[in-house]
């Protein structure tokens, strides 16, 4: 599946992408049915049992017309967090020192501050000409990884270098290039930064555009060949990576392996390269396989 | 190509072409900068619009903003033109045709039989020189009304969308969500989920769920799966509950080409809803979403500023006679509504122009977390558009939507617009609420409804 979680637009809202992912609420979460005849659970508070058949902000009760004082501020606070994740700026320095001991490049995108990377998507998706310099000269490498704040610094700063000491693991048997830590990053500007390095693939982690659930998530794209010009439908997308009941590290850095042999093996990447890992291989280490892969 | 300029203030200000003017007298829109074509400065901008309100309306039959040769849109628009129609302000200026809109002779019978004689173009180049009280002014005196088991449009009637939608589409998860809608009194205009997977199979098995559920519970109301439209079409003639069809579309032949979709795949998708006769009380079976900066967003705008072009989707809408139109809002991002003030003003623009073209326009009241909004801003759009006669909004359980992750209305935001403004459902859905034991104003009893519902729901009955 190729996407753009932090760029949504209105034809991906009608082709109904999600973010949350199949994991958010797994079946586990349903309550056990009552057996045919059996006793029935009380139910003083029904919507009680309702809210755990969803995420949903469902059974919230009233106070005249409005919601009560509670929701509303937990409401609130919910969307001051996922404000925050669109607003701070990412701590570069610490994001380096937990990436270590990959060697790191920092660089920015053409965007000069977040007011205008917002409104500018095109300046966050070229790097800043006082950056070129920075990835000159380096060894040929097969892989690029590329760390971006995208649209949540805090899912960045949070879990990225975790992820990536889990994809450069995933990844031993291949050349990687110093990470890559850019600031004011959209997706598109790993293949500006990749194309430079000489890289055959572009791993471009990063952070998801924040929800109210959910205000750290981050997403993987992987390109294979980037450069400038690059079309959305040309990568292959992990979405939905955080602990709150999203893709583990593990998980993701499994699925981008996958892809990643499998985009150099067959030089492509996006939409002509289905997504159909075996799901065994996707299971953490140590589940047992119900079939064969 | 005509010239189009303006002394103002001894200075003159040259416009190149109709674009430009447009582009330039539009409100200020992120998205429009971000395109290049926004006006340098207030002076400017204020130059554009005494040009555009000396301009003749019939200059838009003449002069395209996007060639006829190239763009069925286009095509689409001049050749449905209704000159007839038309003429009753075909000498008009667009500034005189604004001073007519706000009179007296334009009623209700007035601008609905001008409505074919409106091109979307007119219709944005108006919008763009009145108001936000006049947006809203005009639009409360239009009078569109669609049907399918309910009846939409009625004066004194909001009606809602009730949005249920669930990460995972976990079908009970999304009766829940249902369940409490229907007890706040939402859902007249469409229960409606967007999904997570968009195939086939997920989209018939939430078919049959709702279907289900609005037949054992007698609901009047259609429901809807927003799957891409040729998904719709194969479901259709898999033989599947499909009330209506539902599919985003845009104001030029490549952004909807960027959709998926054009226009014969959309004639085929209306013959086949038509063709199921599922209506009850009317028989529009279309519903289309639309969204200033969704042309630009993959590049297919033709230099034509933003809120140009979503006007010119509402012709691809009015084509199949919908039961339902919304715009998105403030969904598409601050990279093309930045801010509460820009998503405001284009919710009443979109409101305006689709309900002058003939359309059954409602909104979906909303933003995302990187947009410079909140629900504060959110209270005073919806609190707008009621007042303007709003056909429907969208509501969702807490104002949070868990799958496409920004923010809608609340359910109790539908509750605050009935008491504020005396607000009602559709005629037959507020029958089925009094006789569900949920009150007309929607206060939560301990209905049977409910009772059933839930016992239904924690069984694993439902779904």
């Amino acid at each position: 599946m190729s996407r753009r979680d932090d760029e949504r637009a209105l034809g991906e809202r009608a082709l109904g992408e999600h973010a949350l992912g199949e994991r958010a609420l797994g079946k586990g979460a349903l309550p056990e049915k009552t057996p045919t005849g059996g006793a029935r659970p009380a139910l003083a508070d029904p919507w009680a049992v309702l809210r755990t058949l969803t995420p949903a902000r469902i059974g919230l009760g009233r106070t005249g017309n409005a919601i009560p004082m509670r929701a509303v501020l937990e409401f609130q606070y919910a969307h001051a967090l996922a404000r925050d994740a669109v607003h701070d700026a990412l701590d570069t320095a610490a994001l380096c020192r937990g990436l270590a001991p990959l060697p790191t490049i920092q660089v920015a995108s053409s965007a000069p501050d977040r007011a205008t990377y917002l409104r500018r998507p095109d300046l966050g998706r070229t790097l800043a000409p006082e950056s070129h310099a920075a990835l000159a000269d380096l060894p040929p490498a097969e892989i690029a990884i590329v760390v971006a704040d995208g649209l949540s610094a805090t899912g960045v700063q949070a879990h990225a270098a975790a992820l990536v000491h889990a994809c450069a693991a995933e990844l031993a048997g291949f050349s990687l290039a110093p990470v890559v830590v850019a600031t004011q990053g959209r997706v598109a500007l790993g293949d500006a930064i990749a194309s430079r390095l000489g890289a055959a693939l572009c791993v471009m982690i990063v952070g998801e555009r924040p929800g109210l659930t959910v205000s750290d998530s981050l997403g993987i794209y992987l390109t294979f060949g980037p450069r400038p010009g690059r079309q959305d439908s040309e990568r292959n997308c992990i979405s939905n990576i955080h602990p709150n009941g999203g893709l583990t590290a593990g998980q993701a850095a499994r699925k981008l392996g996958w892809l990643a042999r499998e985009a150099l093996r067959r030089q492509i990447s996006g939409v002509a390269l289905k997504d159909d890992m075996p799901a065994a291989l996707a299971a953490e280490p140590g589940t047992p396989l119900l079939s064969p892969p | 190509m005509a010239t189009y300029h303006c002394t103002l203030g001894g200075e003159r200000h040259n416009f190149a072409d109709l674009r430009t003017l447009l582009a330039a007298a539009s409100a200020p829109k992120s998205g429009d900068a971000l395109a290049g074509l926004a006006a340098e400065s207030a002076k400017v901008r204020m130059a554009a619009r005494f040009a555009l309100a000396d301009l003749p309306l019939k200059t838009f039959l003449e002069d395209l903003v996007v060639p006829y040769e190239d763009d069925e849109v286009t095509r689409l628009i001049v050749d449905t033109h209704d000159r007839a129609a038309f003429a009753p302000v075909s000498s008009l200026t667009v500034g005189g045709f604004r001073d007519w809109l706000l009179s007296e002779a334009a009623d209700a019978a007035a601008l609905a039989a001008l409505a074919p004689g409106l091109t979307p173009e007119m219709v944005a180049a108006v919008s763009k020189l009145m108001r936000n009280q006049d947006l809203i002014g005009v639009a409360r005196k239009c009078r569109i009304v669609t049907a399918f088991r309910t009846t939409l449009g009625l004066d004194g009637r909001l009606a809602t969308r009730l949005q249920p939608n669930h990460p995972a589409d976990d079908t009970r998860g999304i009766a829940a969500s249902t369940l409490d809608g229907l007890l706040y009194g939402v859902g007249d205009a469409v229960i409606g989920i967007n999904p997570a997977t968009d195939n086939v199979a997920n989209a018939v098995a939430l078919m049959e769920m709702l279907d289900a559920l609005r037949q054992e519970y007698r609901i009047p109301t259609q429901t809807c799966v927003l799957t891409h439209v040729t998904n719709c079409i194969e479901i259709m003639n898999r033989g599947a509950p499909v009330d209506l069809v539902f599919q985003s579309v845009a104001g030029t032949q490549a952004a909807n080409v960027g959709f998926g979709v054009d226009l014969a795949v959309l004639r085929e998708a209306y013959d086949a809803a038509r063709a199921l006769n599922r209506g009850t009380v009317g028989h529009n079976a279309m519903y289309f979403e639309t969204g200033q900066g969704s042309a630009l967003s993959s590049g297919t705008h033709h230099g034509v500023d933003q809120q140009t072009v979503e006007t010119r989707a509402y012709a691809v809408a009015r084509a199949f006679e919908p039961l339902l139109v919304n715009t998105v809002v403030g969904f598409i991002g601050p990279e093309y509504l930045y801010d509460g003030k820009q998503i405001i003003r284009a919710g009443l623009e979109d409101h305006f122009c689709g309900k002058l073209l003939g359309l059954p326009m409602g909104c979906d009241v909303c933003y995302t977390n990187h947009a410079e909004a909140d629900q504060d801003d959110m209270d005073d759009l919806m609190t707008l558009l009621t007042t303007a006669g709003c056909t429907f909004l969208i509501a969702v359980p807490g104002s949070d939507d868990v799958m496409l992750n920004y923010q809608s209305l609340s359910f109790h935001d539908i509750l605050y617009l009935r008491s504020l403004l005396g607000v009602r459902p559709a005629p037959e859905f507020e029958a089925w609420l009094a006789e569900m034991g949920v009150t007309g104003s929607g206060a939560r009893a301990p209905a049977p409804l409910e009772a059933r519902f839930v016992r239904q729901l924690v069984d694993g009955r439902v779904a």
